[in-house]
């Protein structure tokens, strides 16, 4: 059966850490990082890779559009 | 089988979902998980999608999405406060080729404009009027606005809003549901994937209904005022949904110009 996978990729500079898209990600996939970024936030960032299927949940929560999502279909 | 490595899933041809082009790139100046951002974001696509960017005029209110111009590449005009949907009569009467929308906060559409809402849903206008509630005034440091909730603390009433003294809550959407000229009216929220994608589907469907000039289209969005509120972004999301959306149900009100019966 194809599996499918799936990456986020999350502008660190323009993510405001507000948490929303996390509990939106039904794999549990992103989690706020303990470093900050520029402006003193604590970014999104893909805690767990492995179980993304890039179902796009999390971007279309996120409020700054600062989440891209890209899916690939592994034979 | 070899293991993919993200390097193999971060490809130009994998990409499923990235920010709208109609978004411009200036950093929003909403709080972080500030509803404004995703509505924003859903306006975007939709004029995407439909390939109307030229063709799209918005008007922006007083409050915190006053600079939306900032934000969206397309036509905008900024009213005085509350003055949205007479603008947009205005724009739309001159050019009835293009498609207005007036973008308002509760304190805009609810408080200082409900005069001109009332007379431009009651007038049939050929907008599309997205009104986004928050409970409160947001901008100005987070007074009690007419949507406040019963019991609901704001700066001006710390200790809950009180029936008695201060009137009740005004259910906007309601009101303008009743009224003829309004082709469609609903109520949504966009603080979590289903409600998100419901949202755009009404803004897709009140754009399209604007095309065929069947009136008002309004769309109520319940959003979220962290700062105001003073919660964190998520709980703010759950109070919300544990306080908001008993009195302001979330669904559809009137339906191809039919008021929706419970």
């Amino acid at each position: 059966m194809a599996k499918i996978r799936g990456a986020v990729v999350v502008d660190v500079e323009g993510c405001k850490g507000c948490g929303v898209c996390i509990p939106a990600c039904p794999s549990e996939v992103l989690d706020l990082a303990k470093e900050v970024n520029g402006k003193g936030y604590n970014y999104s960032f893909m805690k767990n890779p492995e179980a993304c299927v890039g179902c796009a949940n999390c971007a279309i929560v996120c409020p700054d559009g600062v989440i891209s999502v890209y899916k690939v279909k592994v034979a | 089988m070899a293991e993919i490595t993200l390097q193999d899933i971060i490809k130009e041809e994998n990409l499923v979902y990235k920010k709208s082009k109609v978004m411009t790139d200036n950093t929003l100046s909403y709080c972080p998980g500030c509803g404004h951002g995703t509505a924003h974001r859903l306006i975007a696509e939709v004029i995407e999608e439909l390939g109307i960017q030229s063709e799209t005029i918005g008007v922006s209110p007083v409050g915190c999405s006053v600079l939306m111009y900032n934000f969206l590449d397309i036509d905008m005009q900024q009213a005085a406060h509350g003055r949205a949907p007479a603008v947009a009569t205005a724009i739309k009467r001159i050019m009835p080729e293009k498609y207005v929308f007036t973008y308002q906060g509760d304190g805009d559409l609810a408080a200082i404009g409900t005069a001109e809402t009332i007379h431009a849903c009651n007038r049939g206008e050929n907008i599309t009027i997205i009104f986004i509630n928050n409970g409160i005034y947001g901008m100005t440091g987070g007074q009690m606005a007419p949507t406040t909730l019963e019991g609901m603390p704001a700066s001006t009433c710390p200790f809950g809003r009180d029936i008695e003294l201060m009137g009740n809550p005004l259910k906007m959407t309601e009101l303008v549901a009743n009224l003829a000229g309004v082709y469609s009216v609903s109520r949504h929220s966009v603080h979590t994937p289903r409600n998100v994608r419901k949202a755009k589907k009404a803004i897709l469907q009140a754009f399209e209904s604007q095309k065929l000039k069947r009136g008002v289209s309004f769309i109520e969005i319940v959003s979220n005022c962290n700062s105001g509120w003073k919660l964190t972004p998520r709980k703010a999301n759950e109070w919300m949904e544990e306080n908001m959306f008993p009195f302001y149900p979330l669904g559809d009100i009137k339906v191809d110009g039919q008021l929706v019966t419970k």
